[in-house]
């Protein structure tokens, strides 16, 4: 996408602390300042422009706050969200360029196959006809053609996980976020879908961050992995 | 399989069955075969009078849900979603008033508005919607709070507003739940009568309000049977159309246990909840507040001479209006101590030939719950018709009253009671059988103990319902036999200051009575059973 530009990361994260008010186990709703959970703790995080990068910590260090914060869908106490070098901290999620799959998919469970890929394309005013086709084509790539007008409910686990990614794909976000995209498959779908997702994710030249706690998983899908403890 | 004998199963069923019959039964055969003929529905459906109270009753109903509908949705998605200071008050208050009795309600909204909205329809909208509001909470929020938020999350990172989310996410999810909550706020003001009796004017009267005065002012026994079958065809339509439209929009969604209530966070939620909440505040409390003063208030100021004078029947020296409000109250407490008693034991022998019983207790269960159904208009109306003539003639009998309103509160002891037997582990009878007991021991050890408690809830119900039934009552209360909401009722629809005030300070004794009722089964009710309920 912008090969050209060098200097411009495709996604920096400044200094992002995230508390938590932690509820009393009695009382009434009042809090103290001072049950506060610290869950990230000053992180920062630099990715270039295409760059897949993995993101490996144990359950419950924050990884997934990160990528909601990098949303937009929790807001950080303090810290920076940069997309493509503009600032979209103050920015709410839907116009951020930001897309997410989730580590359970949420697809629409009102629409058709179909209607959840073209959802994207719809959000931004792209006509009928052409997100239909954009739609079919997402399809295509997540190896799912001829399943337009399946029921969302009807999908097997992998398949679900396959909508969820074309759809993400399919609003051409600046920026991927995975959140533990493949937890939960047997082992060898997981295997079959890790080096199609990084095919995929390199494919479309998305800058993507991929929340993991499995290493090979990683190596097979991201150019570089990092630790948010490291971060 | 250790099966109970068919003696005790028949012993158990034999009494609700029997009562379901005399008592709502054959009344509704009499309603049907003796008053109905072809003169007769000839005649009804031939008035315009007629048509105008339909067309009243329908549209007053259209327009209530409507506005209850729209005044609910942001109450339910805030106390779905937002965790807040105040929030247990907020839903404490809507349920409060959802529990009302009716006449309550209406004198309620007759205290709050000024003499020149009183007896309009605007009035009896507006209860209907304070009254109702609970409904929607309740109904709606129950889905919302189980709804995902990361679904709405989703959409937005896709690009989807908040208004987009809004319109294409949350609104399909939420439709079925509103079809629900829609369809039982029309059942309620459909058949709405307590509310109208006290707040409705000559050209403003349900189809249920025209069936009491066919009946009783005018002597039109045939009319009023005819408008009653009437009510419950369209009754039976709503129900089923709606039963369909639920099934065709419900979906298999991803329920969460519950998504994590939150505190709201930027500017705009703090606003948005603020408002919300103040405004539910100030709905649902205002009704109240306005009954309380206007007990105390007189055209020469702040007096508690209606609180004093409620024992007197003299309004001036030698001048007696006929209404006791002392008398009512011992009325009502009398009348609720038998319709209680009556109602727990049907209830209790109810619940264990329902869930003792399979395909039977199935049939016994639909037909104790068919009187709610049907409304008690309906049912009062069948047995002030029935119970007149030797030697059934049972209209000054002390027990009709409790009777008809034990058949109302027997469908509440038996859903409160066969949910927590249902839940009982039948595994446990089992156990107790290899360890020597015979099954009606086993039944006795295992499953009857928990029986207790659901019937101390359901007998806590039966009096709250007993206390403010209205619908019934006002057909089969002898003269002298006042009970509290009709006593309420008479004193508000005379003219006179302190007349007005007495009915406010009833009114409110009654609300806080039901209240309190209600805070006790919310208190009683916890699991008990080691099976998780459903």
């Amino acid at each position: 996408m912008n090969d050209g530009v060098v200097d411009q990361p495709g996604l920096e994260v400044r200094d992002v602390t995230v508390s938590f008010v932690v509820p009393r186990a009695k009382g009434s709703g009042d809090h103290d300042p001072s049950d506060r959970h610290l869950v990230l703790d000053s992180i920062s995080l630099l990715m270039r422009t295409g760059e897949v990068v993995a993101l490996l910590g144990p359950s419950g260090s924050g990884k997934s706050t990160l990528l909601r914060v990098i949303a937009g869908i929790i807001v950080a106490d303090s810290g920076r969200v940069l997309v493509h070098g503009a600032d979209v901290t103050a920015r709410p999620t839907h116009r951020r360029g930001v897309g997410m799959v989730f580590q359970d998919n949420q697809l629409f469970p009102h629409m058709s196959v179909l209607d959840n890929v073209a959802f994207g394309p719809k959000m931004v005013g792209v006509a009928r006809s052409e997100r239909a086709e954009r739609a079919v084509r997402w399809l295509g790539r997540v190896g799912l053609a001829g399943f337009e007008d399946r029921r969302v409910t009807d999908l097997s686990g992998g398949e679900a996980k396959r909508v969820a990614l074309a759809r993400t794909l399919a609003g051409e976000p600046a920026v991927v976020l995975l959140d533990e995209p493949l937890t939960g498959l047997d082992r060898e779908l997981h295997d079959r879908l890790a080096s199609e997702l990084g095919a995929l994710l390199h494919d479309a030249n998305v800058t993507a961050l991929l929340v993991t706690h499995d290493r090979d998983e990683a190596a097979t899908i991201a150019d570089r992995t990092a630790h948010l403890t490291d971060l | 399989m250790n099966r109970l004998p068919r003696w005790l199963l028949i012993a158990l069923a034999v009494g609700p069955t029997a009562g379901l019959a005399a008592f709502y039964v054959w009344p509704f055969v009499t309603l049907v075969v003796e008053a109905v003929d072809a003169t007769v529905l000839a005649d009804t459906f031939g008035r315009a009078a007629t048509w105008e109270v339909v067309w009243f009753t329908l549209w007053q109903a259209v327009a209530s849900t409507v506005v209850t509908i729209a005044v609910g949705l942001a109450p339910a998605y805030v106390l779905a979603r937002h965790d807040f200071r105040g929030r247990t008050v907020i839903v404490g208050l809507l349920t409060a008033m959802f529990v009302l009795p009716t006449v309550v309600m209406g004198a309620a909204f007759l205290a709050l508005l000024p003499d020149s909205l009183d007896r309009t329809v605007w009035a009896v909208i507006g209860a209907h919607v304070v009254f109702n509001l609970a409904v929607v909470v309740r109904v709606v929020g129950s889905l919302w709070e189980h709804l995902p938020t990361d679904m709405e999350a989703a959409a937005a990172t896709l690009g989807a507003s908040r208004w987009k989310v809004a319109t294409q996410i949350s609104w399909p999810l939420v439709r079925p739940a509103v079809t629900a909550a829609a369809t039982i706020v029309f059942l309620f003001t459909f058949t709405s009568y307590g509310v109208i009796r006290i707040l409705g004017a000559p050209g403003t009267r349900t189809i249920e309000v025209e069936v009491w005065r066919r009946a009783t002012q005018l002597g039109d026994i045939g009319g009023a049977a005819v408008l009653a079958l009437l009510q419950l065809a369209v009754l039976i339509v709503i129900v089923s159309w709606s039963t369909i439209a639920q099934r065709r929009h419900a979906q298999a969604i991803g329920l969460v246990p519950t998504s994590a209530r939150r505190r709201p966070r930027t500017v705009g939620e703090r606003r948005f909840v603020t408002l919300v909440a103040g405004a539910v505040l100030l709905i649902a409390a205002a009704p109240l507040v306005a009954l309380v003063v206007r007990s105390f208030s007189t055209p020469t100021g702040w007096s508690t001479a209606a609180w004093n004078d409620l024992g007197r029947t003299e309004i001036r020296p030698g001048i007696r209006i006929g209404i006791d409000p002392v008398e009512a109250i011992v009325n009502s407490l009398t009348n609720a101590a038998w319709a209680t008693a009556f109602a727990v034991v049907i209830g209790a022998l109810a619940s264990l030939a329902i869930v003792g019983a399979g395909r039977a207790g199935r049939a016994l269960d639909g037909g104790l719950m068919l009187p709610l159904a049907t409304s008690a208009v309906t049912i009062g109306f069948g047995m002030l018709i029935t119970f007149d003539t030797a030697p059934v003639d049972w209209r000054a009998s002390w027990w009709l009253v409790p009777v008809g309103h034990a058949l109302i509160a027997v469908p509440f002891v038996v859903r409160t009671c066969v949910g927590v037997l249902r839940s009982v582990d039948p595994a446990m009878g089992d156990a107790a059988a290899t360890l020597g007991a015979s099954p009606v021991r086993a039944w006795r050890a295992t499953l009857v103990p928990y029986l207790w408690r659901p019937l101390a809830v359901g007998s806590v119900l039966a009096a709250a319902i007993s206390l403010g039934e209205f619908g019934a009552t006002s057909f089969i209360s002898r003269s002298g036999g006042e009970t509290m909401p009709i006593a309420i009722e008479q004193l508000l629809g005379r003219t006179g200051s302190i007349l007005q005030a007495q009915g406010f300070a009833l009114a409110t004794l009654l609300a806080a009575t039901t209240v309190i009722l209600v805070v006790i089964v919310e208190r009683l009710q916890s699991p008990v059973t080691g099976r998780a309920q459903r």
